[in-house]
């Protein structure tokens, strides 16, 4: 594929995963306490799906990255500088809530509109990358929300692999149950690949990616358009965290043997 | 009143899995709750075979596709497929095992037919002649019951969300739809199934036990020096005798891939936590793992843990683990593995 990808990678943020979070009623609907406040990442799996853009796009000369990302402009921007220093791609911004208490169609409708605007966008290059979930909504659906309002029926979740062979068709590997893959080619773009963890690790800071990104990133943060996300329709009747306390027993200075045969017995009971 | 519909696939065998069987109860619970109708929908080369199986189930009729471009998971067969059952339904309600294969397709599916879709679902109430199900958010760590005005609702079920039917068999008849597909718009060709690259199958979603192994193995010993391959080999070791499943830490995952010489059979798939998997077995035996909440999130339905690990301070100490050895886990999966083997020998 001499001609490039088009690939569009949809990314929200997410609190760091070390926060404790707590679920609480809002004005506009269930939240999390001190939402705001709480320290955001890139949703780790959405992450993936951009470290594997950037590396697809790197051996396909041509090919362009976007990231489209829906979450308050404020928090996106403090994300953006450590996510910008990870790998090259336009930043394409929606201001809107990141709770992962909205509906995905609603999201995914918000998306729509934002890749619609995209300039110069070919969908016959299109490549529509994301998370196969995310880590606050946990749907696993806007993705294949939004390739249907784009109309492409070619779609993969859980990938951890996608080779471009020599006559411009994709081979994509898919998580599926036991622990295998399912092995598909596809005929090429366009389509929809949801990341799983992927097979590349987190690219390293790269200063320089990230002062060119950072040119293109504030203009768009400051011209990003505001979407109305809300739950149309949805009624949540109760959000709690489990009540899962155990009482630990830690058995300390208990010989080798011991520790074994317990663990043995507990293991056939 | 509500419509129900429960897409169902055969398995390689011509069977119905456990999972599909488990739907099948969701199917005749809302049934009941909601008096309302169902019916089945069965993909498969002979689904006249499979509804015997599940033909004292009640429903009220039994759908059919045998076609064989509809017998391969894929997303433009499987959204043509449901889209067809649940307009010859009517359904209002769509159920599905939360597989890999109706996960794909059930959101696309319920934005084509102006519905809406909720997949890993954990549970199904009716309570006052209505539909509520419970989900989890920011991955398990707060659980939600929600109800949903928008129809038709495409539900993916989890493993375990009920017990797998269980009824008597029974010729029922079945209507086999033929679907109409321009073979134009198949662009995607399934090739099969790979497992990982590893000698082992080392993921086992029906074992008893999650063994989870974490960075720790591949740490300075006491001696001062690292021994991956000694680990390597007690864990395996240990699989082979328990039977369990084997899980990973992302930090150890992340050092495989990063191409360290460590456990040569992790690979990402084997990963529990935030960004990996979130398993069902009734226990959990994790090694060297230091039981931070990204990893332990993964943790939500293992329902006895047990840890060993050199820190007592770790964070299986506070709460995440009913009990928590501090010893360490070279020593003790020597042992443990002695004891599987004289155990095996004395059989």
């Amino acid at each position: 594929m001499s001609e490039g990808y088009h690939i569009v990678v949809c990314a929200g943020i997410v609190p760091d995963p070390l926060q404790t979070l707590q679920p609480v009623q809002t004005p506009t609907g269930w939240g999390l306490k001190n939402e705001m406040m709480l320290p955001a990442v890139l949703d780790p799996w959405a992450a993936h799906a951009l470290y594997e853009a950037a590396h697809l796009a790197k051996k396909t000369p041509g090919s362009k990255v976007y990231l489209v990302s829906l979450a308050p402009k404020a928090k996106l921007q403090q994300v953006m500088m450590t996510v910008a220093q990870k790998a090259a791609f336009e930043l394409v911004p929606v201001d809107g809530p990141a709770s992962g208490f909205t509906e995905a169609f609603e999201v995914a409708s918000a998306l729509y509109e934002a890749i619609m605007g995209i300039a110069g966008l070919d969908r016959n290059k299109l490549l529509l990358f994301g998370g196969w979930e995310s880590a606050s909504r946990g749907a696993g659906s806007t993705l294949q929300i939004l390739g249907e309002m784009l109309q492409i029926h070619d779609q993969f979740q859980g990938v951890d692999e996608c080779t471009v062979n020599p006559d411009g068709s994709l081979q994509i590997l898919e998580r599926v149950e036991g622990g295998n893959h399912q092995v598909s080619v596809c005929k090429g773009p366009p389509v929809v690949l949801g990341w799983a963890t992927g097979n590349l690790p987190e690219p390293p800071n790269n200063p320089q990616i990230g002062m060119s990104n950072m040119r293109t990133i504030m203009p768009a943060l400051q011209k990003a358009k505001t979407a109305k996300i809300g739950a149309d329709g949805v009624f949540f009747g109760s959000v709690e965290l489990p009540k899962q306390l155990r009482q630990t027993r830690v058995v300390k200075d208990a010989q080798v043997d011991e520790i074994a045969r317990e663990i043995l017995e507990w293991i056939r009971k | 009143m509500e419509t129900i519909l429960v897409v169902l696939n055969v398995d390689e065998n011509g069977n119905l899995s456990k999972h599909a069987l488990e739907t099948v109860s969701a199917g005749v619970k809302l049934s009941k709750g909601l008096s309302s109708p169902f019916t089945v929908g069965i993909v498969g080369p002979k689904p006249e075979l499979a509804a015997e199986l599940i033909g004292g189930c009640g429903a009220t009729h039994f759908l059919g596709v045998s076609a064989e471009a509809f017998q391969i998971p894929r997303y433009v067969t499987d959204s043509v497929l449901i889209e067809n059952l649940a307009n010859k339904s009517q359904a209002t309600l769509i159920l599905a095992p939360g597989s890999s294969r109706w996960n794909r397709v059930l959101p696309g599916v319920a934005h084509r037919l102006g519905g809406r879709a909720d997949l890993h679902v954990g549970e199904l109430k009716v309570a006052e002649g209505k539909l509520s199900i419970t989900k989890w958010y920011y991955r398990q760590r707060m659980e939600a019951v929600l109800q949903r005005a928008h129809r038709p609702w495409c539900l993916g079920l989890d493993s375990g969300a009920d017990a797998p039917w269980q009824g008597e068999r029974g010729q029922v008849s079945v209507e086999i739809l033929d679907i109409p597909i321009n073979p134009a718009e198949i662009r995607t060709q399934v090739q099969g199934a790979k497992s990982p690259s590893t000698s082992e199958q080392t993921i086992r979603p029906d074992a008893e036990l999650l063994f989870v192994a974490g960075a720790g193995w591949t740490k300075k010993q006491a001696d001062g020096q690292a021994h991956p391959d000694r680990a390597a080999e007690l864990i395996l070791r240990f699989l082979q005798l328990s039977g369990a499943s084997l899980g990973g830490s992302k930090s150890l995952v992340d050092l495989s891939s990063e191409g360290q010489s460590v456990l040569p059979f992790m690979t990402h798939l084997n990963q529990v936590g935030q960004t990996g998997a979130t398993p069902r077995h009734p226990k959990g035996l994790a090694t060297c793992c230091h039981g931070e909440e990204p990893h332990v999130v993964g943790w939500r339905f293992i329902n006895e843990r047990r840890a060993v690990n050199l820190d007592p301070n770790c964070g299986w100490a506070h709460g995440k683990a009913d009990v928590l050895y501090v010893a360490d886990a070279f020593q003790v999966m020597e042992r443990l593995n002695a004891l599987l083997e004289q155990e095996k020998q004395s059989k």
